[in-house]
């Protein structure tokens, strides 16, 4: 179980938080901008300073008396504007953050990125590079990843097969996450709770509906379209009005 | 024949300068870049002022904290026998003063510019703040580092009005290549002035040549 329950005094507001996860949940944080989002994630990476309590598995992160500094929390975090180190290569890059060279092959191979290894990071797309920072915060087997709107400065096609990437990963090694996002399509398609955050609090928390199957287009041309369920693409007549990235709810009965 | 011994001093004097500063600027550079202290500017100023002083001040304090009967003079004397005014290594403390801003900036700068999430991706990888500093931070800054370091070095190798004031002329000790000059226009020896300035000139035109032509590659 992880505990979460601090105060932080913003410019214009205090962000309060207080909320538990589960093992191998995977959790949304939506708001607007500037409601606290991503200083929630800052905080509870230790990257910025609170008041409160985080307890992750027993251990405590953040109290009134001990504070473990990020190096010691064994997360990973992918920022929203691809953190590359320039100065490696791709293969470098996920290493740097422990050394099984295995694994890494591995998660290099399981986001199509192999033959990329040795590219330097200026060298690659933002999909590529955050398909790089994926791997770079999964390789060390994190307590928990923390994914601050990693893809809102991607195109839409990327963005569908990045959250994809996402989900496999995450249940693969049952790894507990925190999303923060703007976007209800991905809210829908990855997490299972979702927390909706206003000026520093929690207003509202929801169940996301699992027995429901969500889609997202994919591909939309004048004979067909693809449509991305979990791992399956499914091709379906063409009908009006479905846009690249759309998040669709689907009728049990096609697959 | 030109004696070459004013020329191997002033290269060995910045060599050894760039060499000290590096090492002493780089984590100061990186605590400042990184600091949001209220008296963070009165130390920027305090580190600046060599840009701005006269060197004949800079000479004068250097001379009034070294001399043999100030208490950092005196200290060095009676517990390791050493006396630095009018030595090489005299020359190398008052160049480290006088040089310090043209290897701090450069290397703070190239600190700021770097994006701020790399630097937290480190940590969040799991290493500390040096593993951060030399693997991360510092190979992300490469031409401020050359900048650094090709300015600092050239600048100690032009010095001349501490180096006369700290060091005097004493040939094969404190005789560096701007004081030779000097003293051959004082002499009137032209000619060899104007070997010894040619030389000199080149000198800092190859160096800066070198520092242009790195940035177009970067």
């Amino acid at each position: 179980m992880i505990k979460i329950d601090f105060t932080k005094e913003l410019e214009s507001f205090t962000l309060d938080i207080d909320f538990t996860i589960k093992k191998g949940e995977f959790i949304a944080i939506s708001g607007d901008s500037g409601s606290g989002k991503s200083t929630t994630l800052r905080v509870i990476a230790g990257l910025e300073e609170a008041k409160g309590e985080i307890e992750v598995f027993g251990k405590k992160w953040l109290s009134d008396k001990s504070f473990l500094p990020p190096q010691k929390r064994n997360i990973g975090f992918v920022f929203q504007n691809y953190s590359l180190f320039e100065n490696m290569s791709v293969i470098e890059n996920i290493l740097y953050a422990s050394n099984d060279i295995e694994f890494a092959k591995y998660l290099l191979y399981s986001v199509n990125l192999y033959n990329k290894k040795n590219t330097l990071p200026r060298n690659l797309s933002g999909g590529e590079q955050q398909r790089v920072a994926l791997c770079r915060a999964l390789i060390s087997k994190p307590q928990l990843l923390l994914l601050d709107e990693p893809l809102s400065s991607l195109d839409s096609k990327i963005k569908i097969l990045l959250q994809e990437e996402i989900k496999k990963l995450t249940k693969e090694f049952n790894t507990t996450t925190i999303l923060v996002s703007h976007s209800n399509a991905e809210i829908q398609n990855l997490a299972s709770r979702v927390f909706k955050m206003h000026k520093g609090q929690i207003l509202e928390q929801d169940k996301i509906q699992q027995d429901i199957l969500i889609g997202s287009i994919l591909e939309v041309n004048s004979d067909f379209t693809k449509i991305i369920v979990g791992d399956n693409i499914i091709k379906t007549a063409t009908k009006r009005g479905f846009k690249l990235g759309q998040t669709v709810q689907l009728d049990i009965n096609i697959t | 024949m030109i004696d070459l011994t004013p020329f191997i001093l002033s290269f060995k004097l910045a060599t050894i300068t760039t060499v000290i500063l590096f090492i002493i600027a780089v984590p100061l550079a990186w605590y400042l870049s990184q600091s949001r202290s209220k008296i963070k500017p009165f130390f920027e100023a305090i580190f600046a002022l060599p840009i701005v002083l006269p060197p004949s001040v800079i000479g004068f304090y250097v001379i009034v904290i070294l001399a043999p009967n100030s208490p950092v003079g005196a200290f060095l004397k009676s517990h390791f026998d050493i006396e630095l005014l009018f030595t090489f290594w005299g020359l190398v403390i008052a160049s480290i003063f006088y040089s310090f801003p043209f290897m701090l900036q450069p290397l703070q700068s190239g600190f700021e510019s770097l994006k701020k999430e790399m630097i937290e991706a480190s940590y969040i990888c799991g290493k500390g703040f040096w593993t951060t500093l030399y693997k991360v931070a510092l190979p992300n800054i490469k031409p401020s580092i050359m900048s650094g370091l090709v300015i600092t070095f050239a600048h100690t190798i032009g010095e001349f009005g501490v180096v006369l004031m700290v060091g005097g002329s004493i040939d094969g000790k404190t005789k560096v290549a701007s004081v030779a000059i000097y003293e051959f226009v004082e002499t009137m020896d032209y000619e060899k002035a104007h070997i010894y300035s040619s030389i000199m000139l080149l000198i800092s035109f190859l160096i800066l040549l070198f520092v242009y032509r790195y940035r177009v590659k970067q």
